[in-house]
C-alpha cells in the first residue's frame, strides 16, 4: 500500500509528472538494451585486440584497459619499478586519509607529513639502493595524486599569511595581498602553467633552470594560493569582533591573537570549503598535460596515441579514467558535505 | 567639525613605526623579489639572444587559423591574429555562458519537480559532470566529433540538425531566406556550420559548467522560505506565477554572486581550447610563441587579455547584483 | 586625593567626524568603585574602552595606572595586563575549555608556568563559583555561568583595575543576580571598578561614585545617595525618570 501510494504521489502526481514518466519509460526501452548490449552483453573484456577489431562498433573494447592499464596508471614509469609508485602513492593517500579525520588533528600531523613526503619522493626517485628515476618518466596516478596534494600542502599555509594580509590594517600590505589574490583569479591555470613552463626558466639565474615538474609545482602553489585565500578570508570574517577585542584585552598581541583565537575557529569554519577547493585541484591537476607532464589524462595518449592497434579504442579508455576521477571526486564531495553537518552541530 | 589627527610620537616603539616598518619590509621584498626575476630575465635573454618587444605584432604572422569571425589569412599581421583569438574566446565563452545558464537553471528546478525520475536524474547528471575533469570531458566531445561520428556524406539528422565528421550543421538565415543544410561531397552545404573543434570546447564547457549552474540554481531556490511560497499559494497564485513572481526573485539575490564566478570559470575554462586547436586567444598566443620565441609578451597578452574580461565580467555582475538588491528595500 | 589610578585630562575623540567623547576630564583614585549610566550613544561604552586602548582617543591625556596612553606598543601592553575587562556579550574562546580560557593569557601573555597559571585559574574559578565547570566548553553553560567565567578570565591576570561593559544587559533576567553577586562581592574587596550598567540597586549598593553621560559629556557624577535623590541635571532626571519611572 504504501509503495503504491509513493508511486502515485512521486510518480503520477498530475499530467505531466505522468508524461515525464511516460517518456521516459519509453526512452529506457528505446535505449537500454542497445546500451546494455554496447557496455556488456557484446563488449571484449580480455586484452584481444583482433576480438576488438571484430566487436567495433557493437560493443565496447574494455580489453584496452586490461591491455594498457599499467601504462595508464603509472605512465612512462619503468615496468619494474613500479611497485615504487604505487607504495608511494598508498602511504600518500593513507596520510591524506587520515588527516580528514578530526582525531587525528594535532601538530603530530606536521612531522607525519615531512616524512611522509621525504619517504615518498625518496621511492619516487630513487637513491639510496633504489635505482634513479628521472622526474620525466614520472606519470600516471601518481603524479596526479602528488601534484594535487603537494599544491594543496603548500598552497594552504601560504594562503592564511596572505588572507590576513589582505584583512591587515597596514594598507600597503593590503593592497599587495588584494592586487596578488584579484590577479591570479583573473588569469586562466594555462596561462599560469605556461609561465611556469616557458617564463619560469627566464626567471631564474642564467643556466640554473630547475626541474619542470619543479617548476609546475611552483605554478600550481602560487595560483591555488590565492583561491584558497578567499576562502579562508571567508572564514576569518566569521569571526565576531568581541573575540579579538577580548584577545586584546588580556594582552595578546597580532599573532598571538590569530594562532591561538581566530584561526583555530576560522579554519574548522572553513574545512568543508577548503575540501572542496581540493577537489577542484584534483580536477585541475589533468591541465598539467599541457605542459607536458604525463599525469593520468596525459598518460592515456601516451599509452594509445603510440599503439595504432589499440588507439580507436580510446572513448574506452576516457571512460575509465572518467570513472577514475568520478570515484575520487564523488568520495570527498560526500566527505566535504559530511563534514559540514558536523561544523553546523558543533 | 574636523577631526584632527591624532600626534604620533615617533619612537620605535610606537605602533605608527611597527606599522610602517612591517609595510616598508614587505614592499622591499617584494620590490627585489621583482628586481631579481627581471634582472635574471633580462640576463638570460641576452645570454639566449631572445628579442624582446611588442613590434613583432606588426610583422606578418605567417600560419592560419581556422575559423575566424573576420576576414584573415596568413599574410596578416600578429595583431589580427590575436583579435582573431580574442573574438574565438569572446564567441565560445558568451555562447557558452547562455546556453550553460539554460540547462543549469533547468536542471536546479529539476531538481524540484514532483516526478521522482525527473529529479533523480537531474542530481544523477549534476554530480557526474562536476566530479570529472573538464579538460577530460573536452578531449571527449573531440574524440566523438573527430572518431565516432559519421563522416559528411552520411550525417546523424534531428530533423534539420546534422551532426557528423564535419560537425554541428543547423540552418540559418542566408540571403533573405532560411538555408538548410545538406551533406555534400566534402563538406556541408547551406546553412551554417559550427567545426568540432568548437563543438567540442562548447560542449565541455556546457556540460561541465551547467552541473555547477544547476547546483547553484538548486540552493538559491532551496535559500526561500517555505513560508513565502505558502503565502503565494494562500494567495491564489498558479504554480507558474509562483515561480516567477515569489520564488525567482527571492533566490536570484543568492544565485546571482555564484554565478558570477562560474561565468568567470567558463571564461577562464576557455583556454582549454589549447588542448584540441580551436583557434582561442590562447592557441594562437601559443602558436606566435613558438614562431617568434617572444615568451613573455605572448603570455602577457593572454593574461591581460583575461584580466580585462574576468574585470569587466565581475564590474557588470556587481553592478547587477547591486541593482537586483536594492529593490529589496 | 592621592595620586588617581586613572586620569582623563580633556580627552576628545571622533568616529570619522561624529564626536563621541567631548573635554573628558576624570580622576579615579585607586580602590573606587564608579557606575557611569547614560543614554544609549552617550558614549559610556567609548570612555571605558580607552582605558585598556580598545578604543584609542585623539586629544588630550589618559593616563592609567601611572603608564600614559599612546602609540607606544610597550604602553598598551603594560596597561592592557593590569586593567582587566568584562563585555557585554562575555567573548569567551568558544574552542577553549573554561579552563583554557582562563591560562591563556597567563600562559602567553606574563609568561608563568602552566601549572602555576592552572592553579590560579582554578582559584580564581571558586572565587565565582564556578569551579565544577573548568573542562567545559563555553557554550555548554548558561549566560550567567559564561559571564562568571568571564569575569574569572579577567581576574586571572591579577589586574589592579577592573572594566565592566555592561556585563548583564545579555543576561536572561533571573541569571542577572549570580553576575552582580560577584561584581557586589569583588568590590568588597578593594578592587578599582570602572562598571558602564544600568543596574541601579547595584550602583546604590556599591558605587563611591555614579557618572551620567550624555551626548559625550560628563554631565553629572556624584556619590549615589546623592545623585538618585537629588539629581541636578535636566538631563540626569529626565534618565533617571525613564529607567526608574515604572
Amino acid at each position: 500500500m504504501k509503495k503504491k501510494s509513493w508511486i502515485r504521489k512521486n510518480l503520477f502526481a498530475n499530467a505531466w509528472s505522468s508524461l515525464a514518466t511516460i517518456v521516459f519509460a519509453v526512452l529506457v526501452v528505446a535505449y537500454l538494451p542497445g546500451l546494455l548490449n554496447w557496455m556488456v552483453v557484446q563488449a571484449v573484456f580480455g586484452p584481444n585486440v583482433d576480438a576488438c577489431q571484430a566487436a567495433r562498433g557493437t560493443g565496447a573494447c574494455w580489453g584496452v584497459i586490461a591491455e594498457k592499464w599499467r601504462l595508464i596508471v603509472f605512465g612512462r614509469y619503468p615496468h619494474l619499478e613500479q611497485w615504487r609508485p604505487a607504495l608511494a602513492t598508498v602511504l600518500l593517500l593513507g596520510l591524506l586519509f587520515a588527516s580528514c579525520v578530526r582525531k587525528f588533528w594535532t601538530l603530530w600531523l606536521v612531522p607525519a607529513w615531512i616524512v611522509v613526503w621525504v619517504v615518498f619522493f625518496w621511492l619516487m626517485h630513487g637513491g639510496l639502493g633504489l635505482s634513479v628515476v628521472p622526474t620525466d618518466q614520472w606519470g600516471g596516478l601518481p603524479l596526479t595524486i602528488m601534484l594535487s596534494t603537494i599544491a594543496i600542502a603548500g598552497a594552504f599555509p601560504l594562503s592564511i599569511f596572505v588572507a590576513l594580509g589582505r584583512r591587515s590594517k597596514l594598507p600597503a600590505i593590503r593592497t599587495l595581498c588584494t592586487v596578488y589574490i584579484e590577479l591570479v583569479r583573473g588569469v586562466p591555470l594555462v596561462s599560469i602553467l605556461f609561465m611556469a613552463s616557458f617564463l619560469f626558466p627566464l626567471f631564474m639565474p642564467v643556466g640554473k633552470s630547475p626541474d619542470v615538474l619543479i617548476r609546475v609545482i611552483v605554478g600550481l602553489i602560487l595560483f591555488w594560493a590565492a583561491y584558497l585565500a578567499e576562502t579562508v578570508r571567508g572564514g576569518l570574517q566569521a569571526i565576531p569582533k568581541g573575540q579579538l577585542e577580548a584577545a586584546a584585552s588580556v594582552g595578546l598581541g597580532y599573532w598571538q591573537t590569530q594562532r591561538k583565537v581566530v584561526l583555530p575557529q576560522a579554519l574548522a569554519i572553513v574545512v568543508p570549503a577548503v575540501v572542496n577547493t581540493f577537489i577542484a585541484i584534483f580536477k585541475d591537476t589533468s591541465l598539467v598535460t599541457i605542459v607536458s607532464l604525463y599525469e593520468l589524462t596525459g598518460a592515456l595518449s601516451i599509452a594509445l596515441n603510440s599503439d595504432a592497434n589499440w588507439r580507436p579504442f580510446k572513448i574506452e579508455g576516457y571512460l575509465f579514467i572518467a570513472a577514475l576521477y568520478f570515484t575520487f571526486c564523488f568520495a570527498m564531495s560526500r566527505y566535504s558535505l559530511w563534514v559540514e553537518k558536523q561544523v553546523h552541530h558543533g | 567639525m574636523r577631526r584632527p589627527s591624532a600626534r604620533k610620537r615617533w619612537s620605535w616603539r610606537s605602533q605608527a613605526f611597527r606599522g610602517l616598518l612591517w609595510q616598508v619590509v614587505a614592499v622591499l621584498l617584494v620590490g627585489f623579489a621583482v628586481w631579481f626575476l627581471a634582472h635574471n630575465t633580462l640576463e638570460n635573454m641576452r645570454a639566449r639572444g631572445i628579442q624582446s618587444g611588442f613590434d613583432f605584432l606588426k610583422g606578418p604572422a605567417g600560419f592560419d587559423i581556422g575559423e575566424s569571425l573576420i576576414p584573415y589569412d596568413a599574410l596578416d599581421p600578429y595583431w589580427k591574429a590575436f583579435l582573431v583569438g580574442i573574438l574565438n574566446t569572446l564567441r565560445v565563452a558568451i555562447i557558452g555562458i547562455g546556453v550553460a545558464t539554460l540547462f543549469g537553471t533547468l536542471l536546479g528546478i529539476g531538481r524540484f519537480s514532483a516526478n521522482a525520475i525527473v529529479r533523480g536524474l537531474c542530481y544523477a547528471y549534476t554530480e557526474t559532470f562536476r566530479n570529472v575533469p573538464i579538460l577530460l570531458q573536452l578531449l571527449f566531445w573531440y574524440l566523438v566529433f573527430t572518431e565516432v561520428l559519421p563522416p559528411v556524406a552520411e550525417p546523424v539528422s534531428v530533423g534539420p540538425f546534422l551532426l557528423s565528421k564535419a560537425g554541428f550543421s543547423f540552418p540559418w538565415w542566408v540571403e533573405g531566406r532560411w538555408s538548410v543544410p545538406a551533406p555534400g561531397a566534402f563538406s556541408m552545404e547551406g546553412g551554417a556550420s559550427a567545426t568540432p573543434e568548437f563543438m567540442a570546447v562548447l560542449m565541455g564547457l556546457v556540460f561541465y559548467t551547467s552541473a555547477f549552474i544547476g547546483e547553484i540554481v538548486r540552493a538559491g531556490i532551496a535559500a526561500v522560505p517555505k513560508g513565502q511560497v505558502e503565502a503565494a499559494s494562500a494567495l491564489g497564485l498558479p504554480r507558474g506565477l509562483q515561480v516567477r513572481k515569489v520564488i525567482l526573485p527571492q533566490a536570484l539575490r543568492v544565485i546571482i554572486p555564484p554565478l558570477t564566478s562560474q561565468y568567470l570559470n567558463i571564461t577562464k575554462n576557455s583556454s582549454l581550447a589549447v588542448a584540441i586547436g580551436y583557434p582561442d586567444v590562447v592557441s594562437i598566443a601559443n602558436t606566435s610563441l613558438n614562431n617568434t620565441g617572444r615568451a613573455v609578451e605572448c603570455i602577457s597578452i593572454i593574461m591581460l587579455v583575461y584580466l580585462v574580461t574576468s574585470l569587466s565580467t565581475a564590474l557588470f555582475m556587481n553592478w547587477y547584483n547591486k541593482r537586483v538588491a536594492i529593490q529589496e528595500r | 586625593m592621592a595620586e588617581p589610578i586613572i586620569l582623563f585630562e580633556k580627552v576628545n575623540k571622533w568616529f570619522d567626524g561624529f564626536h563621541v567623547l567631548k573635554d573628558i576630564d576624570l580622576q579615579v583614585a585607586a580602590g573606587e568603585r564608579i557606575v557611569i549610566c547614560g543614554p544609549s550613544g552617550s558614549g559610556k561604552s567609548t570612555l571605558i574602552r580607552c582605558v585598556n586602548r580598545l578604543e584609542e582617543h585623539q586629544e588630550g591625556r589618559l593616563v592609567v595606572d601611572g603608564v600614559e596612553l599612546g602609540d607606544d606598543v610597550k604602553a598598551i601592553e603594560q596597561v592592557r595586563r593590569n586593567v582587566g575587562m568584562v563585555f557585554q556579550q562575555f567573548n569567551l574562546f568558544p574552542h577553549m575549555t573554561v579552563l583554557e580560557n582562563l591560562t591563556l593569557a597567563p600562559v602567553y601573555v606574563a609568561r608563568k608556568p602552566k601549572a602555576e597559571a592552572e592553579a590560579n585559574a582554578m582559584k580564581q574559578l571558586e572565587r565565582v563559583r564556578i569551579a565544577e565547570q573548568a573542562h567545559k566548553y563555553p557554550l555548554q553553560l548558561s549566560g550567567g555561568q559564561q559571564q562568571r567565567v568571564a569575569i574569572a578570565r579577567a581576574l586571572c591576570l591579577t589586574p589592579h583595575i577592573m572594566l565592566f561593559d555592561e556585563p548583564t544587559s545579555a543576561l536572561d533576567p533571573e541569571m542577572i543576580n549570580e553576575v552582580l553577586e560577584v561584581m557586589i562581592e569583588l568590590a568588597g574587596q578593594g578592587m578599582t571598578m570602572v562598571c558602564v550598567t544600568h543596574e541601579m540597586g547595584f550602583a546604590k549598593a556599591v558605587a563611591d561614585r555614579v557618572i551620567f553621560m550624555d551626548a559625550g559629556q560628563i554631565v553629572e557624577q556624584a556619590p549615589p545617595e546623592e545623585f538618585f535623590s537629588n539629581p541636578k541635571s535636566d538631563r540626569t532626571k529626565d534618565f533617571l525618570s525613564k529607567i526608574l519611572g515604572h
